[in-house]
């Protein structure tokens, strides 16, 4: 080989290997960075009752993180509750039913309503969204769970249309994209074969969806599930809007409530001493533990579908 | 000897403008095996497609002519998954469902609606035994079907099919994607299998379809150029084409 084209190739080596590194590198700088700066706040209120104290209080200056952790869980959650069943649904239809001509349109629509900028949908989630569940959405699930036990303490208060049930909303249109895409792939990877050997046993179009296209793309959509819960954990300005900023923890979903993100959006510019501060860090820190996780648990999960 | 169990009468089949199966006349035989030969190409997978009607999965196929399963034209019924419970298909590679080795096998009888729990263990282990397989399952029933080898997928597979006693079962290569030893029990089960069932083989493999099957039928291009029992083709071929092709002569 010439010896110039070699060293071309090896300088492309290291350039890359050097790229690569540097993202480590970042990753594990952010990492470390957080853990300063939150190290007052660990020091001062511990890991466990930090994680389990819902007391927020600049004026007291005794801070925990419950109230954040929890309606960062309780939107994600509500999302993935929203989001899965409508994501999977119109990933079997893209790939499934619709007509082959118009399956291009739906997938840009997806792919379209994925490059929203965030802060539209909490403008949207703040001006429209908020609106119609509070005069008709949240009336009507009170008219319908109030009178039923233990249920109906999801759905106490006076409808605001600002809370946890609309930044669900907002943030299940959010990740929709999300998964949907990540589904319709994982539903197109299914053999052609083994689709026309469950027509072959007698099944229907709907059985032979449940029992050969689902099952088999089980692992696919779960992963793109978790990278979905992934985006909705730290996702800020589309529930900033929507969700209020109340550092207690209701359980119902018809309550304010705040988010981690939201928390730091918010607070910020507020905290003006040290502990405060470091406290919001120890926030931002939780979160990036919580991210990783899921996109751990969605690689783990990614790895053993390869096999 | 035997009954006609099929009767293709004038069958032309077109994907879309295009006819691949130029006007095909033959019997297929209970409880015999018939095998199909003929050059890659030549439309014997069209040709097996068309007795469970596979092509209706797609736009824009359309037969001609008559296939009499019974006496019954098949290419003219409505109920397609009535018939697809009457004709098995085995694919080239192993097409087990992403479920358990038993729920594969009842995957046939959960379809028709049987539910009773002894009756489908019954008939899952008979279908097992004649599949030559339950021995080798027997204690990892609820396992996946993924797990097994692929020769044993393939017999698995082989097993759903029976499953449902079908009147016969289309069988599309199915050991091009298997080792010599697997491919030697899949074939010794398929002589084993016409005493239950009526079989239609496509092979690439001329020994293949001379050591199991008692009729062969010869295609070139679409048209079947001859068609015989079996020791009479590989023997004393009427047409030259097929003296040919047996003796790899061709092309
Ligand atoms: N889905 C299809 N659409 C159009 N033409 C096809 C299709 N499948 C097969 N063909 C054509 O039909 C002919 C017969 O194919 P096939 O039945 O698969 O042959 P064989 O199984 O004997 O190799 C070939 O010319 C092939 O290109
Ligand atoms: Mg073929």
């Amino acid at each position: 080989m010439d010896s110039s084209v070699y060293l071309k190739d090896k300088l492309f080596r290291r350039l890359g290997l050097f790229s690569s590194l540097t993202i480590i590198i970042i990753c594990i700088l952010m990492f470390v960075v957080l853990f300063i700066y939150s190290y007052p706040a660990i020091k001062q209120f511990g890991v466990v009752h930090f994680i389990l104290s819902d007391t927020w209080n600049p004026v007291k200056k005794v801070f925990g993180g419950a109230s954040a952790i929890y309606g960062t869980i309780t939107t994600t959650l509500l999302a993935l509750f929203f989001a899965i069943p409508l994501s999977v649904g119109i990933a079997i239809f893209i790939t499934q039913l619709c007509p082959e001509k118009l399956k291009s349109y739906f997938s840009n629509a997806i792919e379209l309503l994925a490059s929203i900028p965030s802060i539209i949908y909490g403008m949207w989630g703040l001006f429209t969204l908020a609106p119609i569940m509070r005069i008709y959405v949240e009336p009507l699930l009170q008219k319908i769970f109030l009178p039923i036990p233990y249920v109906r303490y999801l759905f106490t208060g006076t409808p605001l249309g600002i809370d946890l049930l609309t930044a669900g909303v907002v943030l299940s249109i959010m990740i929709i994209p999300f998964i949907t895409s990540i589904a319709r792939d994982t539903f197109e990877l299914v053999p052609k074969e083994l689709k026309e050997s469950a027509y072959a046993m007698g099944a229907t179009k709907w059985e032979m969806i449940k029992d050969v296209i689902l099952p088999y793309s089980r692992v696919g959509v779960l992963s793109g599930i978790i990278i979905a819960a992934g985006r909705a954990l730290g996702e800020t300005m589309a529930v900033a809007f929507v969700l209020g900023n109340d550092h207690n923890i209701h359980l119902s979903l018809l309550k304010s409530s705040t988010t981690i993100s939201v928390t730091l959006a918010n607070e910020f510019t507020e905290a003006d001493f040290r502990l405060y501060i470091s406290s919001l860090f120890y926030l931002a820190f939780i979160l990036f533990i919580m991210s990783f996780t899921a996109l751990g648990i969605a690689k783990f999960f990614l790895g053993k579908m390869r096999k | 000897m035997s009954d006609v169990l099929i009767e293709v009468k004038h069958l032309n089949f077109y994907y879309g403008s295009v006819k691949v199966l130029k006007d095909i006349n033959l019997n297929v035989e209970k409880n015999n095996i018939t095998a199909l030969i003929g050059p890659s190409g030549c439309g014997k997978t069209t040709f097996l497609r068309c007795f469970n009607r596979m092509h209706d999965l797609y736009k824009g196929n359309r037969y001609e002519g008559e296939i009499l399963l019974n006496g019954e034209n098949l290419l003219k019924t409505q109920d397609l998954i009535a018939l697809r419970s009457k004709v098995g298909m085995v694919f080239q590679k192993p097409t087990p469902f992403p479920m358990s080795i038993f729920d594969n096998v009842a995957y046939g009888l959960k379809l028709k609606g049987i539910k009773k729990k002894s009756e489908v263990e019954d008939i899952v282990e008979r279908s097992l035994m004649q599949a030559a397989l339950w021995d080798e399952v027997k204690d990892k029933l609820s396992s996946p079907a993924t797990s097994l080898s692929g020769g044993q997928q393939q017999r698995l597979v082989i097993a759903r099919a029976l499953a449902v006693e079908p009147d016969i079962i289309l069988f599309d290569e199915p050991t091009s994607a298997l080792d010599p030893i697997a491919t030697a029990k899949i074939e010794e089960l398929l002589t084993h299998l016409k005493d239950i069932t009526t079989i239609l083989i496509v092979t690439h493999n001329m020994q293949q379809a001379a050591r199991v099957s008692e009729y062969t039928a010869f295609m070139f291009q679409g048209e079947l150029i001859e068609f015989d029992r079996t020791e009479k083709i590989f023997t004393n071929p009427r047409e030259e084409l097929t003296e040919k092709y047996i003796t790899g002569r061709f092309g």
